[in-house]
């Protein structure tokens, strides 16, 4: 189903290209020692390197480059063994050099892909052009002071990935999908935290538009948004924008824009002007990246099973279904919690529980996998007392609650409240008679033809056993009892 | 390659230097002059030659992903024209 | 008289307590105190912490504790940030700038033992090759003419200042920086020695850069002995520069000794330029036979590309600067001039502060960069300079050293050469492809013009073979035995 936009003149396609930039998850930034935590007090993060003092030099972060290298065997792509930084000139208040030192004609990381998967099921590939390492700027802040910018330095040299996306993006949807596969990807990585409120990830999105069969027109740079949920309502408002231009007689203008997320638009960024000659040359202060075949190599061997990988597992050894074990693997942390819920179980089982009741009592009380009040031991032994036999799974719903609120084990909680099941025929049976004599005349009305009340005597049978009834014996009684 | 003025005001306005109306001719010219000057390297043959970047031929060395610097936000701001607290301050910049 | 020591003369007079390091420091600030005011070549005079320092040096020898440079009073250029001691560039931008931090160098100094009498003029960020850029005045070479002693002349740049300073005996050695000839010109012009060596031999950490490829830390002395002396102590890899070299630091002084018996000394047929003074030429086919006399045997080599040398380097030079000197903006540390938004603060800020030369050259640098003339300019200003750094590797596959003229006339007068800025950048002809390829190169004094004005000879050496460079320079400074001393110097009236 494709996205497409009614004008007045035909029908519009949307073309989408994204360049996340992703902050490098390291102690110390790009090129200096100092560190990379979030939140410090301003300026107290920053050496005189990231402050451009005169004759300060860059030296560069080991683990920054490896991190890079990861994360493009991850995107399935190309490593250039040798690399080069070059220099992106330009003047801004939180850019202390006047320039950045960025990757502009040779790039660590060349062409690769990564695959999406759409709420209808299907699944599309997305080329990744290159990703680049570059330095992170400052921040300015302009609403401390009437007249004044204040700016801190604290980010500057932080070390970013810039990830290019080819144009293959047709939707806002693919966008979000994109978006979120890519962050679970650099997440199972470690390579970068994805969290965009915080900006360790941020996007800048190119769209532009064009009717059926056409070569593509103008497009238009939307920087710097910070969610997924933005990125595609800025989509929407940015490709609707040009519409309306195209359609109107106008011409679409190449220019950066912000999304303004009140308004619900696009609008035109004053403060980049003329700055687009970035006159980019080979940074003097730095020589080629060369990197060894063999520390890539070793660098590929140690990555994580990533996460297509662990789904198409996921299918095979526990039988799910393709969707469930998606939703089991989007953070690796649930898919290791799942692990060890279905080792030695019903893997069937313990996914349905997991993804339902299990999930909803993490919504509800604000918790995350991590912090989870029920551990993956514990979850399992819910499992194991469903398996058994010992309870059903309405009781079972009690007890994981039950769980939650206690952090008492399945079991003790079992006991102490008497929840198992009631497995005695007799006892059922009893239960049975008692509610068909008190609803003489709906069994009357059942054994008129009314099938459907079956479903009124179990629950009544289950209400009169508190739950506690065997739900396949309880029908098998009263499939033996009320005709 | 001759600069006229507008290109000379769209080099001063790239490099931030202001540049005074009465100033712009003698820049012009002596821009010209060292421009003009320069072009003798148009004679060479260049056909196959790989740009040297600098003088070394070695590969860049790489340092530890460990905290070694920072931490002194005095001392970063102690050469500061403008001060607010722990930050720089500059006239305000409008987005 | 203590100030007219050498520096290894002055090192074995301290072990041997024949003076104090406190009495050869007072010595050196008296002469400063007496000719500073007229020549200029300081900008700022620590002498407090001098005097301090040279205690420090006494109590260290008193229990035998001898460093390197222990007590050798020196002058720093002021392009070498030193903790606490304000450093300026030259320029106003950078006037009130105090850095809190000391480069790699002058540390390696001070580890040494070394005494700062003060930071030493210069052009305005290391451009110029007389010293007349500087926002801080003129530097006057303490040579006079002999046919004309009123004419005020240049020591040179852009290290005029270090120059000056240690030719009339105000600091026993200088570091200066030498990025298209800025060591050896001035040396030249001020009868001195002066080294500019390998790239990548001494740190970059904490010299204002002017242009990052081309920059070279490297010392002044009055012999070639001192400033071998000083280059051991300056020199050393430093994991804070990504381009400083990783390679051992070898004895220097040692290699003075050496001789140059069966070294082959090659001669580039293209440093002979149109219309050179008949005296320079002449002093050129002298040096050769002196080599030729002590056993080294001489060629002649071609280095084709030589006269393009100058116009690659006014292109990638400024394109450098332009991208390095971007940091001045008035927002963390110099000159601020206000203005209406941050823009015009930029603007207003930079104009004020920078001065005619840097802003010719940033210019130049941001046109040659920018968007449609990148290839033209800088791209191929690159393959050459490939080319002239081929013409090295090619020659010293065939011969050992070079021998050359340093610059292409004696000091000139303050005043010529001001009309065209390309006027004042062919001084650099014989210096500048040197900083292309990177080799080392030495001016050592070799005589005196008509005028009685030092001239001085290029040795030109093989990348971090600074050994055979310091050999054959030695081997001149013995056969020239060059003893003229500047009018103005310490303990004479001026």
């Amino acid at each position: 189903m494709s996205y497409l936009i009614e004008g007045s003149t035909g029908t519009w396609e949307v073309v989408v290209g994204l360049e996340v930039h992703a902050q490098v998850i390291s102690q110390a930034k790009l090129f200096s020692g100092a560190a990379t935590e979030y939140g410090a007090p301003p300026n107290s993060q920053v050496s005189f390197v990231d402050a451009a003092f005169p004759g300060m030099l860059p030296v560069i972060n080991r683990v920054c480059v490896a991190q890079a290298v990861r994360t493009g065997l991850g995107l399935n792509a190309y490593i250039h063994l040798v690399s080069r930084f070059d220099r992106k000139n330009y003047f801004y208040a939180d850019l202390p050099a006047g320039y950045q030192i960025s990757q502009f004609q040779h790039p660590i990381v060349g062409e690769g892909k990564i695959e999406i998967e759409l709420a209808d099921g299907t699944t599309k590939e997305i080329g990744i052009t290159r990703l680049h390492l570059e330095q992170d700027a400052g921040k300015s802040l302009h609403d401390q002071h009437p007249t004044k910018s204040y700016i801190d330095l604290n980010r500057s040299g932080v070390a970013l990935m810039e990830i290019v996306s080819e144009p293959d993006l047709r939707s806002p949807e693919e966008a979000g999908a994109y978006l979120r596969k890519l962050r679970t990807i650099l997440r199972y990585l470690g390579t970068c935290d994805g969290n965009m409120e915080e900006g360790s990830m941020r996007a800048d999105v190119n769209v532009s538009v064009r009717q059926h069969g056409e070569a593509y027109r103008t497009r238009c740079e939307v920087k710097n948004v910070n969610s997924v949920r933005f990125v595609m309502l800025a989509i929407e408002a940015e490709a609707k924008r040009q519409v309306a231009v195209w359609e109107s007689g106008g011409v679409v203008a190449q220019e950066t824009r912000l999304f303004d997320v009140p308004r619900g638009e696009t609008r035109s960024m004053r403060s980049k002007e003329d700055a687009h000659d970035y006159r980019y040359f080979p940074d003097p202060d730095l020589l080629p990246l060369v990197l060894d075949e063999d520390w890539v190599a070793a660098l590929k061997a140690g990555l994580p099973e990533l996460p297509d990988a662990k789904r198409a597992r996921f299918v095979s050894q526990y039988g799910l279904p393709v969707y469930d074990a998606g939703v089991l693997v989007a953070e690796q942390a649930t898919a290791d919690f799942f692990e060890v819920v279905a080792k030695g179980r019903d893997a069937k089982l313990a996914a349905n529980w997991m993804m339902g009741d299990f999930f909803a009592a993490l919504n509800r009380t604000g918790a995350t996998i991590e912090t989870s009040p029920v551990s993956a031991d514990d979850l399992g032994g819910l499992i194991d007392l469903i398996a058994d036999d010992t309870i059903n799974g309405r009781i079972a719903k009690e007890v994981l609650e039950a769980m939650v609120e206690t952090g008492k084990d399945a079991a003790t909680i079992v006991d102490e409240k008497g929840l198992r099941q009631v497995t005695d025929t007799g006892a059922i049976d009893d239960a049975v008679d008692k509610v068909m004599a008190a609803n003489a005349d709906k069994v009357a009305e059942f054994r008129g033809g009314k099938d459907k009340l079956f479903g009124f005597f179990v629950g009544q049978v289950m209400k009169a056993m508190a739950g506690k009834g065997n739900p396949a014996m309880v029908n098998e009684a009263l499939k033996r009892k009320l005709p | 390659m001759s600069l006229d003025p507008a290109t000379v005001r769209r080099i001063a306005s790239l490099a931030r230097i202001r540049v005074a109306d009465d100033e712009l001719p003698r820049l012009q010219a002596e821009l010209n002059g060292i421009l003009g000057w320069i072009e003798q390297l148009n004679e060479v043959n260049v056909d196959g030659v790989e740009p040297l970047t600098g003088a070394v031929q070695m590969a860049l060395a790489m340092r530890e992903d460990v905290v070694t610097d920072g931490g002194y936000p005095d001392k970063v701001l102690a050469n500061a024209p403008e001060r607010a607290g722990d930050f720089y301050a500059v006239p305000k910049v409008v987005e | 008289m203590l100030t007219d020591l050498t520096i290894a003369e002055a090192r074995d007079g301290l072990r041997a307590r024949k003076f104090t390091a406190r009495a050869l420091t007072e010595a050196h600030l008296a002469a400063i105190d007496a000719l500073n005011p007229r020549l200029n070549a300081f900008i700022t005079v620590t002498a407090e912490r001098a005097l301090a320092q040279a205690d420090t040096a006494d109590a260290a020898l008193a229990r035998g504790e001898v460093a390197p440079l222990t007590g050798i009073p020196l002058a720093v250029k002021d392009l070498f940030c030193t903790e606490g001691v304000r450093t300026t560039a030259g320029s106003r931008i950078l006037s009130p700038f105090v850095p809190p931090y000391e480069s790699t160098v002058s540390a390696n100094l001070l580890r040494d033992g070394a005494v700062f009498l003060g930071k030493a003029n210069l052009d305005e960020f290391a451009m110029g090759s007389s010293n007349m850029t500087s926002a801080f005045g003129a530097v006057e070479n303490p040579w006079k003419r002999r046919q004309d002693a009123s004419a005020v002349l240049v020591p040179g740049g852009s290290s005029g200042g270090s120059a000056a300073s240690v030719a009339a005996r105000l600091a026993m050695g200088a570091t200066g920086t030498d990025t298209g000839g800025s060591i050896r010109q001035p040396a030249s012009f001020c009868g001195i020695a002066g080294i500019k060596p390998t790239y990548g031999r001494c740190s970059r950490w904490g010299v204002v850069a002017f242009a990052s490829s081309l920059d070279h830390p490297g010392p002044f002395a009055r012999t070639v002995q001192d400033c071998a002396i000083l280059l051991g102590s300056m020199a050393g890899y430093d994991p804070k520069d990504s381009t400083s070299a990783d390679v051992p630091v070898p004895d220097f002084e040692a290699a003075c000794a050496r001789g140059v018996k069966g070294l082959r000394i090659g001669v580039p047929r293209e440093y002979r330029a149109e219309g050179m003074p008949a005296d320079i030429e002449a002093l050129w086919q002298r040096g050769l036979a002196w080599l030729r006399e002590a056993g080294a045997e001489t060629v002649e080599i071609p280095l084709p590309h030589t006269k393009y040398g100058l116009a690659t380097y006014y292109i990638i030079a400024p394109a450098e600067a332009s991208s390095n000197l971007a940091r001045y903006d008035g927002v963390r540390f110099g000159l601020r001039e206000d203005g209406e938004d941050l823009r015009d603060l930029y603007e207003r800020t930079r104009a004020a502060g920078f001065g005619p030369e840097v802003r010719r050259r940033i210019m130049i640098g941001t046109y040659v960069l920018s968007a449609g003339y990148y290839d033209a300019y800088y791209l191929r200003a690159q393959k050459v300079r490939a080319l002239v750094q081929r013409d090295f590797t090619d020659a010293f596959a065939k011969v050992d050293a070079l021998l050359t003229p340093t610059t292409p006339s004696a000091a000139f007068a303050q005043g010529e050469n001001m009309d065209d800025p390309v006027k004042m950048y062919l001084n650099d002809v014989f210096t500048v492809p040197l900083n292309l390829a990177g080799v080392p190169g030495m001016s050592v004094p070799a005589g005196l013009d008509a005028n009685g004005l030092p001239l001085g000879l290029q040795v030109i050496g093989k990348p971090f073979d600074e050994e055979t460079v310091f050999a054959v320079a030695a081997a001149i400074e013995r056969a020239a035995d060059f003893s003229a001393r500047p009018q103005i110097r310490a303990g004479e009236p001026s």
